[in-house]
Formats: C-alpha cells, structure tokens, sequence
C-alpha cells in the first residue's frame, strides 16, 4: 500500500445541487407553465372544484404509474395492467350479482389483482419470457375473460358505500382518490428511494447479471415487481368502478400506454436503471393539467392524444437537442 | 535469466524460401494504450503458401497484432509491408482490400442470415439494377464451399448450422474476397477432435493455393503440426522467431514463459492455517468433473489452466450461479448447498469475475453503492437505506485499496480498468467473507493497479482469508500461489506445489504434453 493515505470526498455535489439540475425540475417548470396557460385559457379553469375534477384524470392512472416506475426502472414491462382492472372489475361485478357487501368487494379486486400480477411474474421470472411479450399476451387474455363473461352487458347495482372510494371526498374538494394518490406516492417514494428492495431495483435495471453476481435475488426482486404492478391495478380497479358504479369489458382500454407514457414522462429510462417517483408524480399532473385544459376548451379526444404524444416526444427530444446544440456551438 | 541470447534462433535463413519477400510484414512495430506498452518493436513476416505460428502467452500482444494486421489499429511506431512495399491500413476495409482477413474466435457473422448471405455480405455480385444477383451469389458461395470441401447447402440459414460449419463458412468469407492472408485466431478453441482434423486438411488446401496463414493458437501439439515457422511474443516484445523444424517443444515454452518473476510478487509470510473450504468429487453436466480439492485459511491456491479448461466455469458453479451435477462442498466442515449467489455470499464464499464490466461491477452505479450492493443488510436498518453508514464502509474498503477516483459518488463506468477491480475486490472485502475467488484478477489492467491487487492478496492472505486465484498468466501464478492446481479439459490435471512449481510444468501439464 502507498504511505500516501488520499482522502476521496464523499461528493462532489450535493444532493440539492443535483436536484436543481434534474429531470424532474424541468418537468416542474412545464407543469407550471401549463397551469398559467390554462388559467389564461379558460375562465373556469381557476375554480378550487374543477381543479379538483381535474385531479380524477390521472389519481388511478398514477397508481398503477407508481408501480409500473419500478418495474421498468427494473428493466421489465407490464402491459396488461388495464386488462387486469378489467377482470377484477368484472369479478367485483359478479360478486355483486351473488351479494358480496363493500369489503368483501375490496379483498375480491385486491386479490384478482394480485392473482394476475403472480401469472405475470411467474410466466417470466420462472420460465424466462420477456416481460414485453408475455404481458402482450395477458393483456388480452385478462380482458378477453371479462367479454366471455359480459359480452355487450354491464354490472351495476355496487353497494351505496362502495361508491366512496371513486366518489367519496375526505375534506372539503380533497378526494378519497387524491388522498390514496398522496399515500401511494409517498409509500412508493420511500420504497425506490429509501430502502434496500429500491436499491436493487435500480442495479437490477442497470446490470441484471452484475446484480445477480452481486448476491442479489434478482428473479424474486422482479416477482414481487410483478405482484406490485397488479396489486395496484386492483386498487385502480376498486376506484374506478366505484367512481363508474358499473362494469362493462372495455373498461380502462388503453390505459396501459398512458400510464407507460406517464412513466417515461416522468423521466423513466424505457430501458430501466433510471427513474424516480417525484418524477412520475410530476408527470402526472402534467397529463391532467393538458388533458382537463383541452376539455375545458371542448378539444375532442382524438386532439387531445396528438397533444399528449406530441408533448411526450417534445419533452423527451428537448434536453437531447439542447445537449446537441451546445456540444455543437462549444467545437465552434 | 536471459534467455533470449541462448534460445532465440537466428531470425533470417529458413523462414521463406530463399530470397522470398513476405505477402504482409510489419517491422519494429510499436503499439501504446494509456498506461501500457502493448507492443514494443515487434517484427513478424508472412510468406505465401506458409502457415506462421503466433505463440504468446495472454497478454503478449498477440491480439493486437491482428487488429494492426487488419486495419482495426494503427501502429504508433514501424511499418507494415505487403509485397515489400510500405503501406498503411487505415480501417478495415483497407485491410480487407489489400487480402487481408481474419477468422476470430468468436467470428462475426449473423445467424439470420443465409450462409451465402454471409459469405458475400458487403461484396455480393451485382445484378441488373444493382440489386443483389441472388442466384449468382448461391452459385459462387456453392463454388467456394465444395473448394474447401465443405459439404455444406449455400441457402442453410447460418443459425441452423453447428459451431465448426459456421468455421467453415467464416473461412468461405475469407476466400470469397480473394484473401492472401489469412489470420487464424484460435480456430480449434471450440471445435471436436474431428473438426480439428478437417480444420488441418483445410490449411493444407489453403497452403497449397498460396496463402499466406497466421496460426494463433495455445496448443502445441497443433503448432507443431500444422506449422512451418514460428513468431514468440513476451509482454509486447519479440523473443523469437524461425523454422518449427528447429526449434523444440521445450524451447518454445520456455521463450514463451521465460522471465524473472520473484522481482515484481511481494515478499509475503506465509502463515497458512486451518483446513476451511473443501471440494469433493465436484462435477457439472458438460463443464468439469472429479474436482476434488482443499483450502486452507490463509492460502493462495493458484488455478492455471488453458482458456476453457472449466476453471472459470468451476469457481461460478461454487459460487452458485451454475449448478452442479454432484459433488460435496463443506465450509469451516460443515456440509453447504449453494444455489444462488445469495447463499454463496451467505456462507462466506465470493467472487470476483474475469468479465468485470457486467459481472462484477454496476458500472453506471456511483462507487459508494457497487460496495455496499452485497452489504446492505448490514449497512441498513430495517431495509432502510442509511447513506452515512454506506459512505462509512465504501470510504473504509476504497482506501484500504488505494482507489484513485474524484468521489464516492463517481460512477463506476468512469473509473480506469484497474480502479473498477479494485471497487469490485472491495465490494467483496466489505462483506466478510471467508473464501475469496479471483478470476484473472489482473487481466487488463495497468501495472501500477496490477502490483496493487498483488500487494492486496498476498495481505488478505496473511490477514488469514482464503484466496483462490484463476489465473492465465504463468508469472502471476507461480509468484503469488502457495499451490497450484492445473487443469485440463474439465480436470484437475495435475496439483504442484514446492519445486514441482516451475513455467515448465505448468505448460505441460495444461496442454497435455
């Protein structure tokens, strides 16, 4: 060993330092930018209760987004989630027929969820498949079951306490959904960022075989990624067939490419081992903010998924051709 | 120990025919990377219809001596020649339009393709249009095939085809674009004893069609064979070259090896203690087999062994990434069953792979946490992260190893080779272990990092931890192992230790001499 005992600094730069310069304040910047164009838009925008409409557009979605975050930052993909909200929505629905109270109605969602998410997790981690591909497959399979049980029919009749959890506000405008939201994204924040199973995550996502080589149990850490992902889509499922007060197949179709957009919007790499939760959240109501403007301006929906694919591809392209510009003017 | 004067053959005489100017030559070539000398005034010349056998140990240079030959480097130093005329390979395809080409040992080909596809791949014979004259091409590649004997169909895709028949078709490529010289890396590495026949025949034809072949290889038996002059390279110099008709096998070995190696291995106390790891009638499906062995505290057991004798594939089945067939392991005498490397690092057993960049380190991780990656049951609190307790115990473990790097929170991938093997040997020391494997600890790093890691383990080892080290290089062996076992195609070939220990044995006994 050399007598020359050097001293490496801990850091070089400070974790605010680094914040002030990250993704997620960008995303912030955009957020509030959105905020005052619609506020200048619409007269009926600065209303403490549209505001609060506005929150419905994404609280389920984020859910899922939370938990989605994860999985991709671990480098898989899970893209039957909206199928998954399908059939346990169409399970809380026929346990209804058969006269299973609010509770019961809850566990059943859960558990459906759970069931899916283990399938998911099982098809990949023991039998090796890509994530991407055999998610494509449960996607339809999940929501193929709920249109051999309901063809063009609907559940209805949910019990009147069910209703609480779509449509239920805890104080004042701040709702049920919104509150779940916020508890959710502090759980998921502190998973990611402040424990052991987030650091794994991320190694994972980074090198899957230096992790694995590292003593991590990689196979068990994505089975419970996978477990995650669908045990919120069962909570999704709850809030939004209690918000809905009915079940029919086509429940939440597309909302897997939202929520993926949310995640990747927030600053997920797609190709995982980068990503943060404050990030997601931000995301978040940038996509509410955007879509709740354009409705308040009676912007079709079909408009409103150009604006939304188009803001995704702007935010991403952005900071890549800033980059370019200055690597550029710097040679000269 | 100068060798050199008494075993090097006279460089000029019998290598061409008398007068002959080589197809390709280099002269006094010199190669310098950041920190290493790769190659020092090197000399090799290639003569048509000849096959030249490069000879060296890892790391002698010999593979950057393909890259210069194919264009893929430039020499900072020196001269290459083709027909006795200075040029200059500036990429590849200069390379390639001056005949030159190179069948590697992984070859680069593509398995989606046809095997005529890839045989004319960038050179396929034009049609009307300048579209690509599919039937042209079959013909051709059919041509070429049945030239070498290859009973092989043209429209095959390459992924259906078996390890030695894509040899072939790489060998079809070399022909297909009119090559002069062809470069052999390793040919018969991954091939059967009867692939390795028609291999030989097929340097014969190519012989007799006048190319001109570079024949790198480890096996001797083969050098000698196939071979009609030899070129030795030690750490990036040349030490020899002549007629294989005049030199013998013990000769060649000992150019090769040849070096005083008690200088530059630390002076170390043995203080070898209690029996601790115990490795009984090992075995794996295809690898390795009758692997029996023991280690004690404070012991560095050396494993040196030919590229794909099963050593690396044996230290990865102990440390539960691969699963034996059978076999007992005890540790401290219990009995252990290891089926991840969860349970390995759980029972004190770790690694450090040869491939550092994906197996060993999270190099796009900050270095505080590739070292606390297998620690942080230890470092945390109820699974909660504690950053103080982390940046403690990285802080401890770098500066133990003298890590040279601007911070903690530096990411791995932005360390130097050695500095990366340090960050992963202190991954490893954090955890406590009890047995520590190195596989090819020092390969690829700068000297300065190598003594490092030396220095380091001959410390662990006084300090009483058990040390395995894989290694292909016979100085590195023979200065820091208390004992070696060589293997040999999946056995333990031979245990030495004492005066048993010497480069010539080692050679011997890992070729199979």
């Amino acid at each position: 060993m050399t007598d020359t005992t050097r001293v490496i600094p801990d850091r070089l730069q400070s974790p605010l330092q680094r914040r002030v310069k990250s993704w997620e304040s960008l995303l912030l910047a955009v957020a509030v930018a959105i905020f005052i164009v619609n506020s200048f838009m619409s007269p009926y925008f600065l209303n403490a209760w549209n505001l609060s409409d506005m929150t419905f557009n994404f609280t389920e979605k984020a859910m899922i987004a939370f938990a989605m975050a994860l999985l991709i930052i671990a480098g898989e993909i899970d893209l039957s989630v909206a199928s998954i909200i399908a059939l346990a929505s169409t399970a809380m629905g026929a346990a209804v027929q058969v006269g299973v109270g609010t509770p019961g109605l809850v566990l059943i969602g859960l558990g459906v969820g759970l069931l899916c998410g283990a399938f998911n997790g099982v098809l990949v981690t023991r039998l090796g498949l890509p994530s991407i591909v055999v998610t494509i497959g449960t996607m339809s399979l999940f929501r193929g079951i709920s249109y051999i049980v309901l063809g063009d029919q609907a559940y209805r009749g949910y019990p009147a306490d069910f209703a609480f959890f779509g449509q239920g506000y805890v104080f004042w405008v701040i709702s049920f959904e919104l509150v779940l939201f916020a508890v959710l994204a502090l759980i998921y924040f502190v998973l990611l960022h402040k424990t052991n199973f987030g650091r794994a995550v991320y190694a994972i996502g980074n090198n899957p075989v230096g992790a694995e080589f590292s003593g991590i149990r990689v196979a068990r850490v994505k089975f419970i990624l996978f477990l995650l992902t669908g045990l919120m889509s069962g909570v999704a499922a709850i809030c939004l067939t209690s918000r809905l007060a009915s079940t029919r197949p086509s429940i939440a179709v597309g909302w897997e490419l939202e929520i993926v957009t949310m995640v990747v919007l927030g600053g997920v790499s797609i190709l995982g081992g980068a990503g943060s939760i404050p990030g997601v959240v931000i995301a978040a109501f940038v996509m509410g903010l955007v879509t709740f403007g354009l409705g308040l301006l009676n912007v079709p929906g079909i408009v409103m998924s150009i604006v939304i694919g188009a803001l995704l591809i702007g935010v991403i392209a952005l900071p890549r051709l800033w980059d370019k510009w200055r690597a550029h003017a710097a040679k000269g | 120990m100068l060798m050199q004067a008494d075993h090097m053959p006279s460089t000029s005489g019998t290598q061409g025919t008398q007068g002959d100017i080589p197809v390709l030559a280099l002269n006094g070539v010199t190669k310098t990377f950041p920190g290493v000398t790769a190659l020092s005034q090197v000399s090799l010349q290639l003569f048509a219809g000849k096959v030249t056998a490069l000879i060296g140990e890892n790391g002698a240079g010999k593979s950057t001596v393909v890259k210069i030959l194919t264009g893929i480097y430039q020499p900072d130093g020196g001269t290459l020649e083709v027909d006795g005329a200075s040029v200059r390979f500036a990429t590849a395809q200069a390379a390639g339009d001056a005949g030159v080409t190179a069948i590697h040992q992984e070859t680069v080909l593509f398995d989606e393709l046809s095997v005529a596809e890839n045989i004319f791949l960038g050179h396929a014979p034009r049609g009307r249009f300048g579209l690509i004259d599919t039937n042209a091409m079959i013909e051709r590649a059919r041509e070429i095939l049945a030239g070498i004997g290859a009973n092989i169909d043209p429209r095959t895709r390459l992924r259906d085809l078996g390890i030695a028949s894509k040899h072939l078709v790489a060998i079809a490529r070399a022909l297909s674009i009119d090559a002069r010289v062809v470069i052999m890396d390793e040919p018969t590495a991954a091939l059967s004893q009867k692939e390795i026949e028609e291999l030989y025949e097929l340097v014969e034809t190519l012989k007799a069609q006048g190319k001109a072949i570079l024949f790198i290889s480890h096996k001797f038996d083969e050098i000698f064979r196939i071979a009609d002059n030899y070129t030795v390279f030690r750490d990036g110099a040349l030490v020899g070259s002549g007629a294989i008709a005049d030199v013998t096998e013990a000769e060649v070995v000992k150019m090769m090896v040849g070096r005083d190696v008690s200088q530059i291995f630390p002076d170390r106390e043995r203080n070898i203690g209690a029996q601790i790891l115990v490795v009984d009638g090992y075995e794996h499906p295809t690898e390795f087999a009758e692997i029996s062995f023991t280690l004690r505290r404070g012991e560095i057991l050396g494993f040196y062994g030919l590229v794909g004798a099963g050593r690396s594939e044996l230290m990865q089945a102990l440390f539960g990434i691969t699963r034996p067939s059978g076999g007992t392991v005890l540790i401290d005498a219990e009995p252990v069953t290891i089926r991840s490397p969860a349970d390995a690092v759980a029972k004190g057993i770790v690694y450090v792979p040869e491939d550092r960049g994906t197996q060993g380190a999270i190099t796009a991780l900050p270095i505080f946490q590739n070292v606390t990656l297998p620690s942080l049951g230890r470092t945390s609190r109820n699974g909660f992260l504690q950053l103080a307790e982390e940046f403690r115990l990285a802080r401890e473990y770098t500066r133990r190893l003298d890590l040279r790097a601007a911070s903690l929170d530096t990411t791995v991938g932005n360390l130097s080779g050695g500095n990366q093997q340090k960050v992963v040997i202190a991954k490893w020391l954090a955890t406590q272990p009890k047995v520590i494997i190195l596989d090819e600890p020092t390969k690829g790093i700068d000297i300065g990092s190598k003594a490092a890691v030396h220095d380091f383990m001959a410390e662990l080892a006084a300090q009483g931890l058990a040390v395995i080290m894989v290694s292909s290089e016979i100085p590195e062996v023979l200065g820091m192992s208390d004992r070696v076992i060589v293997m040999r195609e999946g056995l333990i070939a031979a245990e030495l230790t004492g005066d048993a220990l010497t480069p010539e044995t080692l050679v011997r006994h890992a070729a199979g001499i």
